[in-house]
């Protein structure tokens, strides 16, 4: 049993089906209205974010509030943290006030790890994303989405398009989705792909062209603006004309794939309005099953004397 | 037919026809009592209790010529066991599309025990709506409550000892219908 998570490299097939399994009866009762189940009451999770996000950090209040959970919202900002108190004396602190389970955000790769091993606190530890490693629950709902829209991720071919060098989304997306038995292929400019790819467990590609046809999703991934002058690649116009989705590049998708990003999108960068609020895409769907997954997350680490999860690796497991 | 790979004795109590009468005695009381089928809807309770409730919406059916609404009803968000034992998956819930506001709800499952999964089933509904009744049919009452809760239909009352384990089989589940009792370790199944 595993009591955190950390890794999407770390659940099982049966784990990650267990969770999606349970987020889809849990996304029943968002439609309901009542849209809350009294599982959680008494525990306390705190989200204990040291970098901004918005959607991350309300998609766990809302998916903690609606299990009756109490939340306490730590950002870093106008926090001790600021002050310089470390994250060891921010997370004495949290176990102090009796935290469950800490979902945390962190601009430093590990920081989840780190605060989960280190015996300073006693609660579920959920990785909300850290540095440029990996954002596990991103990755559950993407999962969920496209199972909902794609019946099942067995043998599907998902095409991950943009900056993978910075991107925990996928990071984390490559390993859920290959124990979902789903393909994945990276398409980014050499200079945008992280070394060591050709040894992950996926294809890889410098040309999008070549790719649209055999996919049954694509995600786009947020072209990180602060990046934008590492001459990671040439100019903004260039990198669109190459890597970005269009009108025209989504016509020759097959008729049954979807459109998807993590958001937040720098529309008519790496996607044009006109595919981002065209019925293929499934952003604003991404982002309420994102409620759905994380309740299913908490639920199944929290409900119980044990977590559900297993955690068991698959044998070959790598490392990203 | 029977497994005994435990070594221990089991028996069956009820045989498919047995329970193929009783199902239909059932219906015929629920429609007695509620005078006819308005406002009824059955909804059961995972895992068995749904396959029971389509089994007597379609009784129900036959009897009265018009469809009865059925589904089912997860309770384990409310179940009060929920930290003395690892978490787990959870089962459908599954309203028809009426909903339960103002209907005569009947609550279906195959065994009645401890009753505590009444009263989680209790809380979930309460959560679904408001039902002008609830009442309550079980294949099996076995005993031992340990709430004030009874059944309002018993298809067979069965006196048991607490370490006994009481499995009804159903063939949508477990290929072919039956009532089996036996020793704590006889029948390796989850009774509620």
């Amino acid at each position: 049993m595993t009591r955190h998570l950390l890794s999407a490299g770390d659940l099982s097939p049966d784990d990650a089906t267990l969770i999606l399994d349970t987020a889809d009866e849990l996304a029943r009762i968002s439609d309901r209205p009542v849209k809350k189940l009294p599982t959680l009451r008494g525990r306390t999770v705190v989200n204990l974010f040291f970098e901004d996000s918005t959607r991350t950090r309300i998609s766990f209040e809302a998916a903690a509030k609606r299990l009756s959970a109490d939340v306490i919202n730590f950002s870093a900002k106008g926090s001790s943290v600021s002050k310089g108190e470390s994250l060891k004396d921010t997370a004495l602190t949290l176990e102090a006030m009796g935290a469950d389970a800490v979902v945390i955000r962190h601009s430093a790769s590990g920081a989840p790890h780190t605060l989960a091993h280190s015996g300073w606190i006693g609660g579920s530890v959920v990785n909300a994303g850290d540095g440029t490693h990996e954002h596990p629950t991103q990755a559950l709902l993407d999962a969920f989405t496209m199972r909902r829209h794609l019946t099942s991720l067995d043998g599907r071919s998902v095409v991950v398009v943009g900056d993978v060098l910075h991107s925990r989304v996928a990071r984390s997306n490559v390993l859920l989705l290959r124990t979902l038995g789903a393909k994945v292929t990276l398409v980014a400019p050499p200079t945008l792909l992280p070394v060591g790819v050709e040894q992950w467990p996926c294809e890889y590609s410098y040309d999008f062209d070549s790719v649209l046809r055999g996919a049954d999703a694509v995600m786009m991934l947020r072209v990180q603006r602060e990046r934008m002058n590492a001459a990671f690649f040439p100019s903004v116009r260039e990198y669109s004309r190459r890597y970005g989705l269009d009108a025209e590049r989504m016509r020759r998708l097959p008729e049954h794939a979807i459109v998807m990003h993590p958001g937040p999108m720098n529309r008519g960068l790496e996607i044009t309005a006109e595919v981002a609020d065209s019925p293929r895409a499934v952003i604003v769907e991404q982002v309420k099953n994102g409620v759905s997954v994380r309740m299913a997350v908490l639920y199944l680490l929290l409900s119980g004397s044990d977590s559900a999860l297993t955690g068991q690796l698959v044998p070959e497991e790598v490392a990203l | 037919m029977m497994r005994s790979d435990s070594g221990s004795e089991h028996r069956e109590v009820l045989d498919a026809d047995d329970v193929q009468r009783a199902l239909t005695r059932i219906a015929h009381e629920v429609l007695e009592r509620n005078k006819g089928a308005d406002a009824l809807v059955l909804l059961g309770i995972p895992t068995r209790g749904v396959q029971l409730a389509d089994r007597l919406a379609a009784r129900i059916a036959d009897v009265e010529g018009t469809p009865v609404p059925h589904g089912s009803l997860d309770i384990t968000m409310f179940r009060d066991d929920l930290r003395l034992r690892p978490a787990r998956g959870l089962g459908r819930t599954e309203l028809p599309s009426g909903g339960v506001d103002d209907a005569v709800v009947v609550l279906v499952d195959d065994v009645l025990f401890s009753g505590r999964t009444i009263r989680a089933a209790l809380d979930a509904l309460g959560e679904l709506g408001r039902p002008r009744a609830v009442q309550l049919a079980v294949l099996v009452d076995r005993g031992h409550r340990q709430l004030p809760i009874r059944a309002d239909y018993v298809a067979k009352n069965l006196p048991t000892s607490n370490h006994e384990q009481v499995r009804v089989l159903l063939s949508e589940v477990d290929g072919r219908d039956a009532v089996v009792i036996g020793g704590g370790d006889a029948v390796a199944a989850e009774v509620s």
